[in-house]
């Protein structure tokens, strides 16, 4: 393992979570597969060991389990290079207004357990004086919208963590990528109408977010270009407007 | 939304559902109605069309076990070829039968039992699988090999996915010296010619004929390519710089269904000729990569537009040997009189059948003509199977979208057979595709 980089992918099992944990094994990176479902990130991690020779490693751990974030960062043995979450949960908008406990569970999933996490790397990472980090929000929190507020808000707080992060440690050695996917096809997406023009497939987000991290050091990527021009668009049109939409 | 097969005929209405494990697939086989396993979508009519709920496979990807000793590679059904040859061929080794593009799935490759250019010495796909893991209708899941329910393991390679749906297959690969291909083209003035040409190729790892269906010359004018995995010594200093790249992705593509107008007699007739021409004047041997000698059209991608929006088919039949040059010469004759722009027309060697009950290979020749759609061109497909039965032949599944059931019972001796075991297993009622509907399966 001398010499060899390491990332850490919090969420490894979900679609995109894999397809970043494919390309940095590809480039010859040790992986660390974070998730719940821990028989499904070894069943990864194996296919990992299989295709890229590398060493890929599955570790259990729950992002709203916020007492353990310190222990299970300290059970890891070492703090990786780069550290990537793809944490979060589309959850129901209708059932969120209606349930409470829906609402907070989609605020905790996409904001609290993430943010926490990655500011308690970030201050390891910056005691070190070196590290990568990629946290994956939305267009989603770019503009809240009727139909998903809740997770959009969630996503918005979370942008604007990491852009908090990044300003906070850009001169400790640590470097804060946001990364807003736009429409992807994965499990979370399944069943939707997608623009197929607008929307990614995992492996694009994994190539993207490689090169935008590990090469160029992006500090906000939109994985597929044209969905900059999206938001630009959709965050111009004003609040009088806007309300009548039915977005 | 709708979907089709590579052909994009014909076109079915209804959602391509996504499964992403095993148990999913269970649970997906378990919940009433008919269902169908789709792997990559490249059969080209309405095998991978359910007539209930279609379940893609891509979701089951990973990769799950090699044993270096016997370099058995054991992978989930949906992951495709291309992945397959990406992880294996920096390692020194290579799929055993490949089809003509690597953009299929394991699991299509079992349910067809695909065969290669080598079919004449290493048999098709199936019989390089040594097991493989199915759902059966009453949702179990059941590990199949020669030794461990035989019967349902010879059913299934070559079953159209209609035995059960594969969720991991093991198979065997080769071990290879470089990525590289020894190819030897050699021209032929006409069909018996190409014909013996193939016949003194049996001792040759790979071969295949391509024939110029609108010759101007003599009728079935064609090149033949003969292949050898290339040895490091075969490689100039260019290619021993990387013996064992793997290549790039297309990066030609064709963006949308092209007019109907671009693709007619002539404009076929002109790339005949200009193919033949090109590749007459490189007669001899080359070393050349593994992806233009195996996949040569998977460098444009979505090329099936070029036939435009009403689709194109694939006839493909084989014919026993005894009688062969007979009825591949009528079935040329016809073409050639009918003036039919094919594009692409195949003529290849194979060796004895390893077929299971409903799968394609037999010992003689088969021949591959594409077609774009035409009321015109599916009266000359028809005319065409009667040619392939008259002469004990048959036509193949992963091609087919619109043989009838007299023609294929006609070509497949174990066809009621299979109707039987389907039934006795209770898949007949579970896994309908299109197809099977068509065919009475
Ligand atoms: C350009 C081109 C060249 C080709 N060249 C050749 C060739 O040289 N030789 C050859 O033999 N074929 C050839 N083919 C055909 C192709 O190899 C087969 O159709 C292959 O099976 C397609 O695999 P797929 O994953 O796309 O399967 P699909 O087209 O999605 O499905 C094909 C069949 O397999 C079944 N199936 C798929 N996955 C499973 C599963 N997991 N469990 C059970 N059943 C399943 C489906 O139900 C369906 O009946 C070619 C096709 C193209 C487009």
């Amino acid at each position: 393992m001398s010499g060899q980089r390491t990332v850490l992918v919090l969420g490894g099992t979900s679609d995109i979570g894999f397809a970043i944990a494919r390309r940095y094994a590809e480039q010859g990176w040790t992986v660390l597969l974070a998730a719940r479902d821990a028989d499904r990130a070894e069943r990864n991690a194996n296919d990992l060991r299989l295709r890229y020779r590398g060493e890929a490693v599955a570790v259990a751990f729950d992002a709203l389990s916020l007492e353990f974030h310190a222990r299970f960062l300290d059970g890891l043995g070492m703090l990786p290079d780069t550290a990537v979450c793809v944490i979060g949960v589309l959850g129901d908008q209708a059932r969120a207004e209606a349930d409470p406990d829906h609402a907070a569970a989609i605020l905790r999933a996409n904001f609290e357990g993430p943010a926490l996490l990655l500011g308690e790397i970030a201050r390891r990472m910056a005691a070190r004086g070196r590290g990568t980090i990629v946290g994956v929000s939305s267009v989603a929190g770019d503009r809240g919208r009727g139909s998903n507020y809740v997770y959009g808000s969630a996503k918005a707080g979370l942008t604007a963590f990491l852009s908090g992060l990044r300003n906070r440690f850009a001169g400790q050695g640590v470097h804060v990528m946001t990364v807003k996917p736009g429409f992807v096809r994965t499990a979370m997406t399944e069943g939707m109408k997608l623009p197929g023009q607008i929307t990614a497939e995992p492996g694009q987000v994994g190539r993207a977010v490689y090169r935008a991290a590990e090469k160029s050091r992006r500090n906000v990527i939109y994985v597929l270009p044209v969905w900059r021009l999206i938001m630009l668009i959709i965050g111009h049109i004003p609040e009088f407007l806007f309300k009548k939409l039915k977005l | 939304m709708s979907f089709a097969g590579w052909g994009n005929f014909p076109r079915r209405q209804g959602e391509l559902e996504t499964l992403r494990d095993p148990a999913a697939v269970r649970r997906a086989v378990l919940g009433g109605g008919p269902v169908l396993a789709h792997g990559a979508g490249r059969s080209y009519g309405d095998a991978a069309l359910g007539a209930g709920r279609t379940l893609g496979l891509r979701g089951l990807d990973r990769f799950l076990a090699y044993d270096e000793a016997s370099r058995d590679l054991t992978v989930e059904a949906g992951v495709m070829l291309s992945d397959v040859i990406d992880a294996v061929l920096p390692r020194g080794l290579f799929p055993p039968v490949v089809p003509g593009t690597r953009y299929v799935t394991i699991g299509g490759m079992v349910a067809s039992n695909v065969h290669g250019k080598n079919h004449h010495v290493a048999g098709a796909f199936g019989a390089h699988v040594s097991a493989l893991t199915l759902v059966t209708a009453q949702g179990d899941v059941v590990r199949c090999s020669r030794g461990e329910n035989a019967q349902l393991f010879r059913a299934t390679i070559g079953g159209m996915g209609l035995t059960g749906i594969v969720t991991d297959v093991t198979f065997r690969l080769i071990p290879v010296e470089t990525a590289f291909i020894r190819q030897e083209t050699l021209s032929a003035p006409d069909l018996a010619a190409a014909m013996r040409l193939l016949e003194e190729s049996r001792n040759r790892t790979y071969s295949v004929a391509w024939i110029d269906g609108l010759g101007k010359g003599g009728l079935g004018r064609a090149l033949v390519f003969r292949g050898e995995h290339a040895l490091r010594a075969d490689l100039d200093d260019d290619q021993a710089r990387a013996p064992l790249r793997t290549g790039t992705p297309p990066r030609l593509a064709v963006p949308f269904h092209l007019p109907a107008f671009t693709l007619n007699r002539l404009s076929a007739s002109a790339f005949n000729e200009l193919y033949y021409r090109m590749n007459a004047r490189r007669e001899g041997m080359r070393v050349v990569g593994y992806l233009p000698y195996f996949f040569p059209l998977d460098g444009v991608a979505h090329w099936n537009r070029i036939y435009g929006s009403r689709g194109f088919i694939q006839h493909q039949c084989v014919i026993p040997r005894a009688g062969s040059s007979a009825a591949l010469g009528e079935m040329l004759a016809l073409i050639a009189r009918e003036g039919n722009p094919s594009f692409l027309t195949v003529l290849k060697l194979l060796g004895p059948g390893d077929a299971g009950m409903i799968g394609f290979p037999m010992e003689g020749f088969t021949l591959a003509i594409d077609f774009p759609v035409s009321d015109d061109t599916l009266r000359l497909a028809a005319a065409l199977d009667r040619i392939v039965v008259a002469s004990g032949g048959r036509l193949y599944l992963a091609k087919d979208a619109r043989q009838d059931r007299g023609i294929f019972d006609a070509g497949y001796g174990e066809a009621d057979a299979f109707r039987a075991f389907r039934a006795e297993a209770g898949a007949s009622a579970r896994f309908r595709s299109l197809q099977s509907e068509r065919l009475g399966l």
